[in-house]
């Protein structure tokens, strides 16, 4: 049997749509409630979808009357986390001005909240106002940017590493609790910056976390998922690295509107901006078809409802319990890790047979 | 203890309010023992938040290092360690907890105003409002060297740095007018055209200028705690904290000179004097009797000050490596070393030892201890021990005068050692009148007992007038 599609729903904001917050079944100001992320999680989780993805920057979300408001993503996650039982949950966490130890830090501690559930979309903040939020000397440039990806995941992905799995031995002989040749410093040095290492946080449940990039941001040997976007389906193609998924934007009909009308009435607020994703309006068993069809190209698609609240409830009720039934996707075994429900094995340790340890002469 | 004539209290209807700090370092987190759990597994951080929140305490709270502890260049590896992203671990119990605030412990010189403020500000409405926020300075290049800036802040800028990082975040946390999301779906904008005002800050460590990403929490903002001690670190306090983190909890007096200090210096920054909470930080060692009380604390110190940890706290004495030695055995023989030696982070080196090196070798041979023995009678101490019903009445007694609010518990086992705390110790206190019995507030701030934020005092006042 083929391996299963695996379905990952983005769930920042009120959907793709700028405007999606207008046909939002909730007040506005319930987007920034501890009960619309779990709910959309639970809903998520209950409809069978692999993972879900939360999109961020310092920077307002929207452009002028859109929501302006946004939780940072690695607290929605984390809070997800702990609502949640098998889901997958994946924050973007920019590399362009965040420390990179932070944000090692901050996902290391996702996973193990999660117990080992967790991945990391990377992403970058090219908007020059970013650097004037962070007050920081502005990164400029596509490689730039590129550059400060790169060696940021280098950096968590090294710091993940720097705890063995068994750093924690509670030798009582000894009265040691740590095994300090199973800790490492990671003296990384990169364009801009050094990280001296090792980790705060011991290693997360997973090895490395599952680190999804879009499509020539980082070399592939650094990205477990790689998120392609193609205009049709026709030219989406797997990427050079272990998984790929394919964005995918949708517009589905609902009970009461029809997926044309529905983006007609947005289109009279804003205009839906081409991401220069896939992108299906229509009927629901059309959009089965075309994940069916995607199933053979990819290893998994990520879904970018117009709406929230109306797509995913199509979604839930309609789309994923047929494909349950053809089998094209699986639910999430309850216990597995997110790189087991992927096939991916859990990465050894880099410094596993290092003869510099922490606590060793250098 | 001083008994003060029942006539003579202060403050006769104080009530006591209880932190648990989750440390994860130090040796005072007994991990030897086979009740000892994970520091690092979420069900742990839920146990002791919930047992907390069943206690009815006003917090939870992390710490932070950034970078794992080193003595003489090495990894420290006698003490707990490993242990999650403070403010990523709180959202994950503000999903698992109702009513507990939930404070984190996040460093002003290794972040940036528009991240941090975010992050918290985003914990403060996961949890509707029951965020805090210690505020902590580093300096040291040591520290740097996991940070992109590297130990680029002199150590008198440290204070400069943390005061014009909380002018930026409370501008941040204040930068939604009340109002400012639309009501209804079909309103002209998601938020009104002025209603979100711009931040724009060009000071001496920051030149930012950005919107605000997010509105006020049920509570505003984050309650703000500092724990620093000198002068400087005092001050500080008394012109922006809500509640201090002390380290004068153990002796009455002590814990007196200290409030009445900060009280006084909260008078000078114009701030009334019962604007703040101190709340400083304790071991509690509870028996059903004294005797038991008093042989559960020498299993709790033996366990906490293994022969190995004895040596290090000594050699941090006397500058010098002493791991080879009998911890069982007589005091070094040496005198200190008198040294400028910076081998050892995260653990403080005593600038002048010989005197307390003296008064150990006195105490020493007068009461036939040995170096273990000196280490955990005379070494850092902490805590109190007794029975629920004599602590009860230790603590009151302290707060009726105005010593304390009450305490941040360290519980030397986790994830149970809170449980006689909240199972015997609440009892006797709410018995006495002196602990809340149910929430009467959700939010930190009303947990505390605390005004609105400075911020909204003065727009209301504006507002008024």
């Amino acid at each position: 049997m083929p391996t299963p599609l695996h379905l990952a729903l983005e769930i920042d904001g009120d959907g793709a749509h700028p405007a999606a917050w207008r046909r939002a079944a909730h007040s506005p100001a319930e987007l920034l409630t501890p009960r619309r992320s779990r709910g959309v999680a639970a809903i998520a989780e209950n409809a069978g979808f692999t993972l879900v993805t939360l999109d961020d920057d310092v920077l307002p979300p929207g452009p002028a009357g859109a929501p302006t408001g946004r939780i940072g993503a690695v607290e929605r996650a984390a809070f997800i986390a702990a609502s949640t039982s098998t889901l997958g949950i994946a924050p973007v966490v920019s590399t362009s001005y965040a420390e990179p130890f932070h944000t090692s830090s901050q996902l290391a501690s996702l996973d193990h909240i999660s117990i080992g559930r967790a991945g990391w979309v990377v992403g970058v903040s090219p908007a020059p106002e970013a650097a004037r939020a962070w007050g920081r000397p502005a990164v400029t440039g596509a490689d730039a940017h590129a550059a400060q990806a790169r060696d940021s995941v280098q950096v968590s992905r090294e710091l993940w590493d720097s705890w063995e799995d068994d750093a924690v031995v509670r030798d009582v002989a000894t009265s040691r609790y740590l095994d300090r040749e199973q800790l490492h410093y990671i003296d990384f040095t990169g364009e801009t910056f050094a990280v001296k290492g090792p980790a705060i946080v011991p290693r997360p449940p997973q090895g490395q976390l599952v680190v999804f990039a879009p499509a020539g941001l980082l070399p592939a040997d650094q990205v477990d998922v790689t998120l392609v976007s193609e205009p049709d389906a026709a030219s989406v193609r797997r990427a050079d690295t272990p998984r790929s998924f394919a964005e995918v934007e949708l517009a589905l009909d609902t009970p009461t509107a029809g997926a044309a009308e529905r983006i007609a009435e947005l289109a009279g607020h804003a205009p839906w901006p081409d991401r220069g994703r896939l992108r299906y309006t229509g009927a629901a068993d059309g959009l089965v078809r075309l994940l069916t069809e995607l199933a053979t190209r990819v290893d998994g698609v990520r879904l970018h409802p117009l709406v929230l609240d109306e797509d995913l409830a199509v979604l839930s009720q309609r789309v994923l319990p047929a494909l349950l039934r053809a089998r094209t996707i699986a639910r999430p075994v309850p216990g597995a890790s997110l790189r087991t429900t992927f096939g991916l094995p859990r990465p050894a340790n880099r410094y596993a047979d290092r003869l510099t340890p922490a606590g060793g002469v250098r | 203890m001083t008994r003060t004539d029942a006539t003579d209290v202060p403050y006769p209807d104080a009530q006591l309010h209880f932190g648990v700090f989750f440390q994860g370092v130090n040796h005072w987190t007994i991990w030897s023992d086979p009740a000892s759990g994970s520091q690092i597994d979420p069900a742990s951080y839920r146990r002791v938040a919930q047992t907390a929140e069943r206690g009815l305490f006003d917090a939870f709270f992390l710490g932070e290092g950034l970078r794992l502890r080193e003595v003489d260049g090495k990894v420290h590896d006698l003490d707990v360690a490993g242990r999650p992203d403070a403010i990523t671990q709180l959202a994950a119990l503000a999903a698992v907890t109702e009513k507990i605030g939930l404070v984190s412990t996040s460093n002003t010189t290794f972040n940036e105003p528009a991240d941090l403020a975010r992050r918290l500000s985003g914990l403060d409405l996961l949890s509707d409002g029951r965020a805090g926020w210690n505020v902590v300075t580093t300096d040291n290049a040591w520290t740097g060297a996991n940070f992109r800036r590297g130990g680029y802040l002199d150590h008198a800028d440290r204070y400069h740095r943390a005061e014009q990082f909380l002018t930026v975040a409370r501008a941040l946390w204040g930068g939604w007018s009340d109002g400012a999301i639309a009501t209804t779906t079909d309103a002209p904008a998601w938020s009104a055209p002025g209603a979100v005002d711009r931040v724009r800050e060009h000071t001496t460590q920051f030149d930012v200028d950005l919107a605000p990403t997010l509105p006020r929490s049920r509570q505003s903002h984050p309650v703000i705690f500092q724990a620093g001690d000198s002068a400087e670190g005092r001050d500080f306090a008394a012109r922006n904290a809500d509640v201090i983190f002390s380290a004068h909890g153990t002796e009455f007096d002590d814990a007196l000179a200290f409030a009445t200090d900060i009280r006084n210096r909260l008078r000078a920054a114009g701030r009334p004097s019962d604007d703040l909470r101190i709340l400083p930080g304790t071991e509690i060692i509870i028996g059903a009797t004294e005797a038991e009380a008093e042989e559960k604390r020498r299993w709790v110190r033996f366990s906490q000050v293994t022969q190995a940890t004895a040596l290090n706290v000594a050699g941090l004495l006397w500058n010098l490596d002493l791991s080879d030695r009998d911890a069982d055995g007589p005091l070094p023989a040496e005198d200190p070393v008198l040294a400028e030696n910076d081998g050892a982070f995260g653990a403080r080196r005593i600038a002048d030892p010989r005197e307390t090196v003296a008064r150990w070798r006195a105490q020493a041979e007068a009461n036939h201890w040995s170096l273990r023995e000196t280490v955990i009678a005379l070494g850092p101490q902490r805590g109190h021990v007794g029975t629920p019903a004599g602590l009860a009445e230790k603590f009151l007694h302290f707060a009726r005068h105005g010593a304390v609010d009450g305490f941040n518990i360290t519980p030397y086992l986790i994830p149970d050692g809170l449980d006689d705390i909240v199972n015997l110790l609440v009892p006797e206190l709410q018995e006495r009148g002196g602990y809340r019995t149910a929430y009467t507030g959700s939010t930190l701030r009303e947990h505390l007992g605390l005004r609105d934020p400075r911020t909204r005092r003065a727009t209301n006042t504006r507002r008024a007038g």
